[in-house]
């Protein structure tokens, strides 16, 4: 009787049946069950057959007809993976080209995967030293003023609630209080240290896990005026001298007894500090400041954390938490205060809050990075199956031999996968030197990013990346072993060429997919690269040119500039309050005393006579301030034509808008001048238009000096020395403008870099898969070649015959990139980014010239060589 | 080897062997058990069954021919050795011991 394929039973019950059967019951039972699905077929037909077949395949897994495990089979197992290991080294080397571009490629791609190991392992190591870490809370607010719909929790809550936790709530074994706002000079005796630190209370020491190495942790902090400093600041202040019961001077002011010194803190905490004061020293120190800290609303300030040591106790506590913000908002006004809980363990990877203690990653970026990284792994994954299936034609045999000889397809796979494991084991030492090549330039992509990260090698990170190595080996190497595993040895061993593989739509297309995600990537960097560049030399409206800003504070100021002046290389100074155009803002209200009822708020700066002509502003009418005494009122005010209009100062004419006054925080002031737009906040952001500039050198806390030519080093140092003599305690700080406005899109900057990076990274990846499947065609069409070059064939034609292929496939990639990238741009997200700079054709065509040109080097490197040879030696070994 | 006595249904199973003679295999032997006995022979139990008996000596098999039918899959055919043959004996003995002790009328009295 023939049978149909459509009537056989199904495959995988038979495949389990011969998995779990003993070898020697297996072919008796496996004709039994079938007679039987036959006849079944026949009487109740073939879906009520099947499952009979498949019932009774489970039905006769019993104790006599399970195979059991035999022990030598392991020990053949690992013999034959010495073998396996042999046989991939030998592989390896024999085909070098293969062997480079897998490793070159793997390495790649997995020095990504190392990175993100590397970071995964330090965010997850983020404050774990504390002892009751996992018992630890931050307790986090959400501030709501009327109907304003701010949604987002901050970081820090009110002191009022931290007391009323402390006092009345239960569940709970202490609570710890931090207050921002401790800084200043620590003076002793004729030594002064600039420090800075948090306001904290006595449970801090017993709630964190911060060891002290000198000193009581349980009345550390408990007087008032008790100061504890870590290691390192008592060392920079006393050198090796024995501190504890020292007084030292805090900012000239008041005296504080040392009751502790800390072991400097770990780098994975959250919270970084040099000292810590006892914060029950402030209502004696700073009563009025105090007295605003016990409002319900004042929830800027604190951070509280709090150990709930039994999880069970988490509801009560919230809803505890619910009843005291009810409570507590009635003592406030039009405010809704929301309080809610924060594992510590959470804070690192938690959303960015507002106030944060310090910096914090945020998940978005992890994600972001993982994603980018199981593209990339995936791509470097398929480029390694693709050349192996690739080079089946060549492996074939030796597959097949192995099969007669006896091998079962667990054998092979079992083979293959080693080789693949072997692959990326090598790939992971270039990987690694690649990481650490990488990783700081990595770290110091963002200023936050180095503070955060350490990155440091560690058995257990280095465990994590053989880990990774092997599970990427697995990947890579399970569908070429599948592959291998289900060949036919009989056909493969009959003849000696042919169709294995037919598949080649699949590759094609993971060629396209890779060439254009390497093409947006390389565009997109260009684009962002050029608005950088964009926005570091935009027309602000005033000159950034060699001028350097110094921060001094209020006392010294003059002092310093009487002395700087006096410089050959300095032209002139004026001082400000800030530094415009690097996104610092500062804002006040406004009205126009005709219509007193409406206010509008208004971005101000306060500068001195000199600022306006030292940058090169543009004054429209009017003039600059006259420069009055020190200690005379405030009067003048310039503006620009947008405090006009929203003020309606004047109908028709803005000019005459001069000589009227407005009121600024309860001052009338007369508008002297009118100033020309210019860029208040950054470049790329046309929020606040409205203007306007104060005279008052007495807020002011920068000088700008106007340089006669470049900065250079030795000018810097000149200036350094002499504000040693002036301010020995504080460091210099002194920046050029254009390195300011630079910093201030250093985002901008590091987005290029980052997408330069992803984009070397891909279309390192795109060329190898290119390469591999140029060599891979090449090689299988060498006859083919030769007979047309007999034929007549010139090279140029071959070249073309073996090269359009490619083309055509780059093409389609182009094709799909600029119209995604380029709308991607101009679109969605330039039209975000005020004053942006223009698309042009040009960088939309960089970027594929230069992707064009690097394909067309690896396809004519390849066919060149099949192009060129003798037609004569190639068809002789026939 | 475990106890050497036959239990019902391996005595059955044991006797259709003997009657199928040359042809007795796995399916042959459940449906051959099927027709006689008028209820259904599971191949599972029949298989199980045969498993036993050649555990205990008194079948033994050996591979046949391959065949179209069963998918290229040779059949297992068993035959009864003397063993068995004595074993069936000895259960047919006891049973005629035990009918010959019956009481006429205890019969009737059912």
């Amino acid at each position: 009787m023939k049978v149909n394929k459509e009537s056989s039973p199904p495959k995988w019950a038979t495949r389990l049946l011969a998995w779990y059967c003993k070898p020697d019951l297996l072919e008796d039972l496996e004709g039994d069950l079938y007679e039987y699905f036959l006849r079944n077929v026949e009487q109740k037909g073939l879906r009520k057959a099947k499952l009979i077949y498949i019932i009774d395949v489970f039905k006769f897994f019993r104790l006599y007809t399970v195979r059991k495990p035999e022990f030598i089979n392991y020990l053949i197992n690992w013999i034959m993976l010495g073998s396996y290991i042999k046989t991939s080294g030998r592989s390896l080397v024999r085909n070098k080209l293969f062997s480079t571009i897998n490793i070159a490629g793997l390495a790649i791609s997995m020095t990504v995967g190392l990175l993100l190991i590397g970071v995964l392992m330090d965010v997850f190591s983020y404050d774990r030293f504390h002892e009751k870490h996992d018992q630890i809370y931050r307790v986090i607010s959400r501030y709501q003023y009327l109907e304003h719909q701010d949604r987002s929790f901050m970081a820090t809550n009110s002191l009022r609630a931290a007391k009323a936790i402390e006092e009345s709530f239960t569940g709970h074994e202490g609570v710890a209080i931090l207050r921002r706002g401790l800084a200043g000079d620590v003076q002793f005796g004729e030594k002064a240290v600039p420090l800075s630190g948090y306001w904290a209370n006595n449970s801090l020491l017993s709630v964190f896990s911060f060891p002290l190495a000198e000193g009581n942790p349980a009345t550390a902090l408990k007087e008032p005026f008790s100061l504890v400093l870590t290691q390192t600041a008592a060392h920079k202040i006393f050198g090796d001298e024995s501190v504890l019961g020292k007084t030292i001077l805090l900012n000239d002011d008041k005296e504080y007894t040392i009751t502790g010194v800390l072991q400097d803190l770990p780098a994975f905490s959250h919270m970084k500090f040099e000292m810590l004061c006892s914060i029950n020293t402030l209502p004696i120190s700073a009563p009025e400041r105090a007295k605003s800290d016990e409002a319900w609303d004042n929830v800027w300030s604190h951070w509280v954390y709090v150990v709930i040591p039994d999880e069970r106790n988490l509801t009560a506590f919230n809803e505890n938490l619910d009843k005291l913000s009810a409570k507590e908002d009635l003592t406030v006004k039009n405010t809704h205060i929301e309080l809610a809980l924060q594992p510590l363990d959470d804070i690192m990877l938690g959303n960015n809050m507002g106030n944060e203690i310090g910096p914090t990653l945020g998940t978005t970026i992890l994600w972001v990075f993982l994603a980018l990284c199981i593209i990339v792994m995936l791509s470097a994954c398929f480029n390694y199956t693709n050349l192996s299936i690739a080079r089946s034609l060549r492996r074939s045999k030796e597959v097949g031999i192995r099969k007669v000889i006896g091998a079962v397809r667990g054998h092979v796979i079992a083979q293959f996968t080693t080789e693949a494991i072997v692959l990326s084991l090598l790939s992971l030492v270039a990987a690694y030197v690649l990481f650490l090549f990488v990783k700081p330039h990595f770290i110091s992509m963002e200023p936050d990013l180095q503070k955060i990260l350490v990155l440091e090698t560690s058995p257990l990170l280095i465990l994590y990346f053989f880990a990774f190595a092997i599970f990427i080996g697995l990947v890579a190497g399970i569908f070429p072993a599948m592959f291998f595993a289900r060949l036919n040895a009989i056909s493969v061993l009959k003849s000696s060429s042919q169709k294995i593989f037919s598949k080649v739509t699949m590759r094609k297309a993971l060629i396209v997919f890779q060439y254009a995600i390497s093409l947006m990537l390389i565009t997109g960097t260009l684009v962002i690269y050029k608005q950088y560049k964009h926005f570091v030399n935009y027309d602000l409206g005033y000159t950034t040119n060699n001028i350097l800003n110094i921060a001094v504070s209020d006392n010294n100021a003059s002092l310093l500039k009487n002395e700087l002046v006096a410089l050959n290389e300095v032209e002139d100074i004026s001082r400000s309050a800030m530094v415009l155009g690097v996104g610092n803002y500062w804002s006040t209200r406004m009205k126009n005393p005709v219509k007193p009822m409406d206010s509008a708020n208004v971005w101000f700066m306060s500068v001195d006579d000199k600022y306006l002509p030292l940058h090169n502003y543009r004054l429209l009418a009017g003039r600059n301030f006259t420069p009055l005494a020190p200690d005379a009122a405030e009067s003048e005010v310039i503006i620009n034509e947008h405090v006009i209009k929203r003020l309606e100062l004047v109908k028709g004419d803005f000019i005459d808008a001069l000589g009227k006054e407005i009121l600024v925080d309860g001052k009338a002031l007369t508008i002297v001048g009118i100033i020309d737009d210019f860029e208040y906040g950054r470049a790329n952001n046309n929020n606040n238009r409205e203007v306007l500039l104060r005279y008052s050198p007495k807020d002011c806390q920068y000088l700008n000096i106007k340089l006669a030519s470049a900065s250079s080093p030795a000018l810097i140092a000149k200036i350094d020395s002499i504000w040693k003599k002036i301010d020995p305690v504080h460091p210099l700080q002194a920046k050029l403008y254009d390195d300011e406005i630079k910093e201030a899109f250093s985002g901008l900057s590091a987005s290029v870099k980052v997408a330069g990076a992803i984009a070397f990274l891909t279309i390192c990846i795109a060329s190898m898969g290119m390469l591999g499947m140029v060599v891979f065609t090449t090689e299988t069409r060498i006859k083919e070649v030769s007979v047309r070059k007999v034929l007549g064939a010139s090279v140029a034609r071959l070249l073309l015959l073996l090269g359009k292929g490619f083309f055509a496939l780059i093409g389609i990639a182009v094709v799909i990139a600029l119209p995604i990238t380029y709308l991607f741009f101009e679109e969605i997200l330039l039209p975000k980014v005020a004053n942006h700079a223009p698309i042009g054709l040009f960088d939309m065509l960089v970027g594929v010239l230069a992707v064009g040109l690097l394909a067309m080097l690896l396809v004519f490197s390849q066919t060149l060589k099949v192009a060129n040879a003798n037609p004569a030696e190639v068809l002789k070994n026939e | 080897m475990k106890g050497t006595n036959l239990g019902e249904f391996e005595e059955l199973v044991l006797l259709t062997i003997a009657v199928l003679l040359n042809d007795a295999y796995s399916v042959a032997i459940c449906d051959e058990l099927e027709r006689q006995t008028k209820r259904s022979a599971k191949l599972g139990v029949v298989h199980a069954v045969l498993n036993r008996l050649e555990e205990k000596g008194y079948v033994k098999s050996k591979l046949g021919e391959a065949t179209q039918t069963r998918g290229g899959k040779r059949k297992r055919y068993y035959t009864v050795t003397s063993a068995g043959k004595s074993a069936l004996y000895k259960a047919k003995e006891l049973r005629d011991q035990l009918w010959s002790m019956i009481p006429e009328f205890s019969l009737k009295a059912i």
